[in-house]
């Protein structure tokens, strides 16, 4: 049941205007990208964007599409923002995080435009509550540029394979190190920490690798502490793809399917560690 | 002075320990007032500890089988300690299972409360766990600076919206701001809102319901001659909030607030055996 938000004074329309039932259906997406205080909205009329980046090395998009919400509309052909997210997600989840069963918080959100905070009306039982955020200037994001064309290894996996290997990685080493090849072992996962280093092993003919296209052999190395965040994500979804490119540059895409069954996707672009020298790889 | 009482009834332990542990949340030290038929755990404006103020009352039958207690004089028969209730939680903690607990007031080295827990043994004999908690013995001289407040002449009176909610909200709340303001009127509604250069959020509860208050010469309801929209609110330290709504581990019979504007905030607690009233001054 969708909440009545005032409409603008002067009779003009909000720029970007949503309703959703379960509030949960944003937020748990969002915390899966939530490793940096700010993050930068992108709505169109297919859907909603928030992208967080860090170090300029790091990128993590959550994408929810305009069929998720009961209502999406967006006035021009874009919208673009920048939030604390963190506040963003305290104000999502203003009713608790616990999901009991039969209960949800109703969202919906108002934004009019360039200057103006971002309008939230959660609704819980009878209660109401309204939150305003101060949104900021967007600034430039990171253009990956990573398109099917251009990859050369890829594999994926159901993710319950990957869960508990990427929660136990050795943090104290500096990189993850991932090969990928036609040929043995065909995929591995390396750490190099303070007791060892330790490597995980998937076969290709593996129950839990659902597509396995590797043309190439390689071995790249990511910082552990940029890629680690990516957990959540992965805990949240259900399959996962991984892509490279000629250079490196590391694609994860998250297949998430939210309490009603539909799928949204998360993914992390990751620039490769460049202070490795090839005699060490 | 002499104290000394038992708890054999495990449902009671549970209960005086759920108790000893919501005060544990509210302050770090507080007077544990012991009279012949109640135990009052006391936190006083005049400490410093940010102006709340804190009066736990509980009649001693409800809990203890035993119960023997001679004051400090025939006239004073009562005992003021100052202690940590966080020991005495953490001594109870050891009690789930116990047999009984006996707590006693000695004093071989210094004051103490000596919480001796018997624990179910598979041997014939118990197994004792004694725990000494340090207390401070107040003297009668001081006994006036722990008097119970006085309900104040308060705006408006409102019960308070279920607390579950209320604590889910005031915790993320205490994430986005160091303060919170909660107003409420005669009609039943309450608003608690922040605001800050970042963010500002307001939640309005709605039919909550105001208790019915007689005014003072009891002829008339407190609302009468009252403009029943208007809102009186005040502005608090979110974090003492957020204390008192983590300490209800059990749902009250019945939660409730008094408002001063701009003054003070007194919400009043009451479970079948225990009263808890806890005073938040406003931020000036």
């Amino acid at each position: 049941m969708p909440l009545s938000a005032p409409p603008p004074a002067s009779g003009e329309r909000y720029l970007l205007s949503a309703s959703l039932d379960n509030a949960r259906h944003l937020s748990s997406l969002l915390r899966a990208v939530h490793f940096q205080d700010h993050a930068t909205c992108f709505a169109t009329a297919s859907g909603l964007r928030v992208t967080v980046e860090d170090a300029k090395c790091i990128q993590a998009n959550a994408f929810i599409q305009a069929e998720i919400f009961q209502e999406f509309s967006v006035q021009e052909e874009s919208v673009m923002f920048r939030i604390n997210l963190s506040v963003l997600l305290d104000c999502l989840t203003i009713f608790g995080t616990s999901s009991l069963p039969g209960t949800s918080t109703a969202l919906r959100m108002c934004y009019r435009g360039y200057g103006y905070p971002l309008m939230l009306f959660l609704e819980e039982g009878r209660v109401v509550t309204v939150c305003k955020i101060n949104t900021q200037e967007p600034e430039e994001l990171l253009d990956f540029d990573f398109c099917s064309t251009k990859v050369v290894n890829k594999i994926i996996l159901q993710s319950e394979g990957l869960r508990e290997a990427f929660a136990e990685l050795d943090m104290t080493s500096e990189v993850l190190q991932i090969t990928m090849s036609p040929d043995k072992p065909y995929f591995r996962l390396s750490t190099f920490g303070n007791a060892g280093s330790a490597h995980l092993d998937y076969p290709r003919d593996s129950d839990l690798m659902e597509a396995f296209h590797c043309n190439q052999t390689q071995t790249n190395r990511y910082k552990i502490s940029l890629l680690k965040p990516s957990t959540k994500a992965l805990a949240l979804s259900c399959k996962v793809s991984i892509r490279t490119d000629a250079q490196g540059f590391l694609s994860l895409q998250y297949m998430i399917r939210n309490e009603d069954g539909q799928i949204c996707f998360v993914e992390y672009y990751c620039c490769p560690d460049e202070n490795i020298t090839e005699a060490e790889l | 002075m002499r104290f000394r009482a038992k708890i054999v009834d495990l449902a009671c332990l549970n209960h005086f320990s759920r108790i000893i542990n919501t005060i544990a949340k509210l302050t770090k030290t507080c007077i544990l007032r012991l009279t012949v038929c109640k135990l009052y755990f006391i936190l006083s404006d005049k400490i410093a500890n940010g102006g709340a103020s804190m009066w736990c009352e509980l009649s001693q039958g409800n809990f203890f089988d035993e119960f023997q207690m001679e004051g400090v004089a025939a006239e004073h028969n009562e005992i003021y300690l100052e202690l940590v209730p966080e020991n005495l939680s953490r001594a109870l903690k050891t009690a789930h299972s116990a047999k009984a607990v006996k707590i006693k007031l000695t004093n071989k080295h210094c004051p103490c409360l000596r919480v001796a827990v018997e624990l179910p043994s598979l041997s014939s004999s118990s197994r004792i766990v004694t725990h000494d908690i340090p207390v401070g013995v107040i003297p009668r001289r001081m006994w006036n600076d722990f008097r119970e407040p006085s309900v104040p002449d308060f705006d408006v009176s409102i019960y308070l919206p279920v607390l579950k909610t209320m604590k889910s909200v005031v915790e993320r709340m205490k994430n986005l701001s160091n303060f919170i303001v909660i107003e409420a009127n005669l009609s039943g509604e309450m608003n608690l809102k922040i605001e800050t250069d970042l963010v500002s959020v307001t939640t309005h509860f709605k039919d909550l319901g105001n208790p019915p208050w007689a005014s003072e010469d009891g002829c008339q309801s407190f609302a009468q001659g009252r403009d029943l929209e208007s809102m009186a609110e005040a502005c608090i330290d979110i974090k003492k909030l957020q204390q008192l709504l983590a300490g209800q581990q059990v749902n009250p019979t019945k939660a409730l607030c008094n408002i001063v504007r701009k003054r003070i905030v007194h919400f009043i607690l009451l479970h079948e055996e225990v009263s808890l009233q806890y005073f938040i001054p406003a931020i000036a």
